[in-house]
């Protein structure tokens, strides 16, 4: 009689025992106590959720402003592209425990310095966005006697949202993604999954890494939902039937 | 403050009879980095492989799929909509996620990596192609070009702006989240940032430099490319 002899049990079989220890939870490695469970991992879920959130909310109160003035304006090309290059380039893991070890831990230097990630993309998109609007509409809308204040609100903006929700969206995937490494900055998200496998072990690790890209996946849905809601309904009949 | 920093505790190096700004640990020890800097060599040198195989993977593979979605378009959502999702995956979890399947090194941080300038690569040369004007293609085809001919003598070419551009976003992000490996073995400026127990600044922050240094070399060598490639740019009209 042949059995059937599934592969490498033991290397696929870490992804059942990380569904174990997210829903279930499990002995700790070294103690006793039990880790892991759908509400301690719901708890680490909010915790990354509220640090992104924060980031995501500083940022784009800084961001989107500057660049949408800066890019009606045509003014400071040169800042808010050198800035989105530049910030593109930092390495988000020197960022984070720099910010720890010389500033100290805690949610406001994670804050800080995810709010620095998270800016580059959104300035530099919106810049662009409001760059790309046809002259000839802006020209339109100002012969038609609006004000600059409506020109911004009325034209310019609903014409940039899907560039600028572009710049959102990019921010909110790295944003979400670095706040994994939190624990190095002394706030417990996911990433305490991973960087502990000497409490969780290596099933803590792949648990981790699961929920941190189910949670990046279901952000971004929302995100595209969002930008459908923003997108305006000429603008989505005009697509439709392009 | 040490118990409040369970990876990240701050161990000042004790070395009493080493000069000046160590013990210290401030934000930068020139004398430190004088004579410590031949240990970055081999962490940038690993550094540069992490950065330029994924890109050059990348980009085979993303020209592939884009010359495939632009002959056939119907293709184009799915291709799209799998790279999108698998760049929505964030590198982090992703190499955590291979780690179980193929192991531990620097060959997870390369596929990890690959995987995520794909979608960034593939979206620009789309939108290179699209934007090639029907004129020339028209004219392309009115010389009698087949098309293949088509495709590598004129729509590749005039699409080149927009897949450099592509290539230098890819490259330079690459470069910041390559730090990553560190995680899963890979090596590269990574193991000089996360060191564990000890945070040295100096160290921190001169790999930190290093990885935007390789970056922003990249960056402007493709930009050396641009301009070599695409000679008809520079010849404006006056």
């Amino acid at each position: 009689m042949t059995t059937l002899q599934l592969a490498p049990t033991a290397d696929f079989g870490i992804f059942g025992d990380a569904i174990h220890l997210i829903f279930h939870g499990q002995q700790a490695q070294t103690a006793g106590r039990t880790v892991g469970g759908i509400s301690a991992i719901w708890d680490l879920t909010l915790t990354q959720l509220k640090v992104t959130g924060l980031a995501m909310g500083c940022g784009m109160l800084i961001a989107l402003p500057a660049g949408v003035i800066l890019g009606h304006f045509g003014r400071g090309e040169f800042l808010a592209i050198s800035i989105g290059n530049l910030g593109r380039a930092v390495p988000e893991l020197g960022l984070i425990i720099f910010m720890a070890s010389a500033i100290g831990v805690g949610v406001l230097n994670l804050t800080i310095a995810l709010t620095i990630l998270a800016i580059p993309p959104m300035l530099t998109n919106s810049f662009v966005a409001m760059r790309q609007v046809d002259r000839d509409t802006v020209q339109a809308a100002r012969g038609m006697g609006m004000t600059t204040r409506e020109v911004i609100t009325a034209v310019e903006l609903p014409l940039a949202i899907p560039t600028i929700m572009g710049g959102v969206r990019t921010s909110s995937t790295n944003v979400v993604a670095t706040a994994t490494l939190g624990p190095l900055a002394g706030v417990l998200t996911l990433g305490d999954l991973i960087l502990q496998p000497a409490v969780y072990g290596q099933q803590g690790v792949v648990a981790g890494a699961i929920c941190v890209a189910v949670l990046a996946l279901i952000l971004e849905l929302c995100l595209a939902g969002v930008q459908h809601l923003l997108t305006s309904p000429g603008l989505r009949l005009a697509r439709a039937s392009a | 403050m040490i118990e409040a920093l369970p990876y990240a505790a701050v161990v000042l190096h004790n070395r009493t009879n080493e000069s000046g700004c160590v013990p210290d640990n401030g934000l930068f020890c020139p004398s430190w980095a004088a004579d410590n800097w031949h240990d970055f060599v081999t962490p940038s040198l690993q550094h540069l492989v992490l950065v330029a195989v994924p890109i050059l993977l990348g980009f085979v593979i993303a020209l592939g799929l884009a010359i495939v979605a632009h002959r056939r378009r119907w293709l184009m959502p799915p291709i799209l909509g799998a790279t999108g999702a698998l760049y929505t995956i964030p590198s982090i979890a992703f190499f955590f996620l291979l780690t179980p399947l193929i192991g531990r090194g620097r060959e997870t941080a390369i596929i990890a990596l690959t995987v995520y300038t794909l979608q960034i690569i593939f979206r620009n040369i789309l939108a290179g192609l699209d934007n090639v004007p029907a004129g020339a293609k028209d004219a392309g085809r009115g010389m009698g070009l087949t098309q293949n001919q088509l495709l590598w003598g004129v729509e590749l070419p005039l699409a080149l702006p927009e897949i450099i551009a592509g290539l230098r976003i890819a490259i330079v992000s690459t470069a910041a989240l390559a730090t990553l490996a560190v995680f899963v073995g890979g090596g590269g400026l990574g193991t000089e940032i996360f060191t564990g127990s000890k945070v040295f600044n100096t160290r921190l922050i001169m790999a930190s430099l290093l990885v935007m240094a390789i970056a922003f070399c990249f960056d402007g060598l493709l930009l050396l490319l641009q301009r070599l490639v695409t000679p008809w740019r520079r010849a404006v009209p006056a």
